[in-house]
C-alpha cells in the first residue's frame, strides 16, 4: 500500500524538525570537557515520537535520512559510519524492548541512548583494531542513561500531546 | 483504573531498568579503576599498527603524521607525567580536547586519522606489591 499524502509530510515535517534540532545541539557548548564526543541527541525526540506513532519503518527511515544529512551538514563520512552503526544498534534495541511492552518511552529511551553509544564503540573498535576503549564505554554508558531519561521524557510528552487526528 | 496502574508498572520497570545499569556501570567503572594504575609509557598506533612507544617520564612532544605524505598532523605533548594532544589538523579537533592522560589503560582517540594514543605499564616484569 502506498502510503498517504498525510503520512509523506507529517514524516518530512518530522525530519525537518530533526535536523533542526541537530543543528541547535551543533551550536551548544560542549557538555562535559573531559570526555569529548558526548552529545544529549536531541533529534532522537523526534525518533522516538514516530517509533511510537507510527512503527519501526518509519522511524527507521526518518533516522536513517537525518543521520545522512547531519553527517553532511555538521560531520564527515567517517562520523557518518558512527552514527549508522550507534542508530542501527539502538533502533534495534529500542524496538524489541518496545515490543517487550516491560519499559514506558522513558525506559525504551534509556537503552536506546546507551546502546547508540555501545554500537559507536563497537565500530570504532572494529576501524581502530583495538579492545581498549572499555574506558570510554564506562563514560558514555552514564551519559546515554542521563541523556536517553532526558530525550524520553521530552518524547512522552510529545507523544501524549499531538492528537492522533493530526498523524 | 487499569490504565494508570499500568503505568505505574512500567515507570517502576523503567526505575529498576536505570538503577539495574547505573549499578553494572558503576561496578565496571570501579573495576576498571582499581585495575588500571598510573602508567609508565604512552603507546600510539596508527592504524592498528605501532607508531611509537613514549615514556610518560620524559617531557617531549611527538608529531604524529598520518595520510598522504604526512599531512595530517596529532601534536602529543608529554608533559609532567601526562599526555595530551595539543593540536590536530582533524575536522573536530575531538582529541585535542580530550584530557590529559596518565593512568594505565586510559587512551586519546582521533577517529578520522585513526590514530589511538593509550597509556600502559612499563614492559618489565611487574613486582607484585604485596603476596598474599
Amino acid at each position: 500500500m502506498r502510503p498517504s499524502t498525510k503520512k509523506i509530510a507529517m514524516l518530512g515535517l518530522c525530519t525537518a524538525v530533526a535536523l533542526v534540532l541537530a543543528y541547535i545541539e551543533s551550536m551548544l557548548p560542549p557538555v562535559f570537557h573531559a570526555v569529548p564526543g558526548i552529545k544529549i541527541g536531541l533529534p532522537n525526540i523526534i525518533i522516538i515520537f514516530i517509533l511510537y506513532r507510527y512503527g519501526l519503518k518509519e522511524a527507521a527511515v526518518v533516522s536513517l535520512v537525518r543521520m545522512v544529512a547531519v553527517s553532511f551538514m555538521f560531520g564527515n563520512l567517517m562520523a557518518l559510519i558512527y552514527s549508522l552503526a550507534g542508530g542501527f544498534l539502538s533502533m534495534l534495541v529500542m524496538v524489541l524492548l518496545k515490543k517487550s511492552k516491560l519499559l514506558s518511552v522513558v525506559g525504551v529511551s534509556v537503552a536506546g541512548g546507551v546502546f547508540h553509544n555501545v554500537g559507536q564503540i563497537l565500530m570504532a573498535m572494529l576501524f581502530l583494531g583495538t579492545t581498549e576503549l572499555g574506558y570510554y564505554l564506562i563514560v558514555l554508558t552514564v551519559t546515554g542513561i542521563l541523556s536517553g531519561i532526558f530525550v524520553g521524557l521530552c518524547g512522552a510528552i510529545i507523544v501524549k500531546r499531538i492528537p492522533n487526528k493530526l498523524i | 483504573m487499569p490504565a494508570s496502574k499500568n503505568h505505574k508498572r512500567l515507570f517502576r520497570n523503567d526505575l529498576i531498568f536505570i538503577a539495574v545499569l547505573f549499578v553494572l556501570v558503576s561496578v565496571l567503572g570501579l573495576c576498571f579503576y582499581l585495575s588500571h594504575g598510573e602508567g609508565d609509557e604512552v603507546v600510539v598506533t596508527v592504524d592498528g599498527e605501532v607508531f611509537g612507544t613514549y615514556s610518560l617520564s620524559d617531557d617531549i612532544t611527538v608529531e604524529i603524521r598520518t595520510g598522504e605524505q604526512g599531512k595530517e598532523l596529532n601534536l602529543l605533548v608529554i608533559k609532567d607525567g601526562k599526555a595530551h594532544v595539543e593540536t590536530a589538523s582533524c575536522p573536530d579537533g575531538i582529541c585535542a580536547g580530550h584530557k590529559p592522560i596518565s593512568r594505565k589503560g586510559e587512551s586519546i582517540v582521533c577517529l578520522p586519522h585513526r590514530v589511538f594514543i593509550t597509556v600502559h605499564g612499563a614492559d618489565k616484569k611487574e613486582e607484585p606489591d604485596i603476596i598474599v
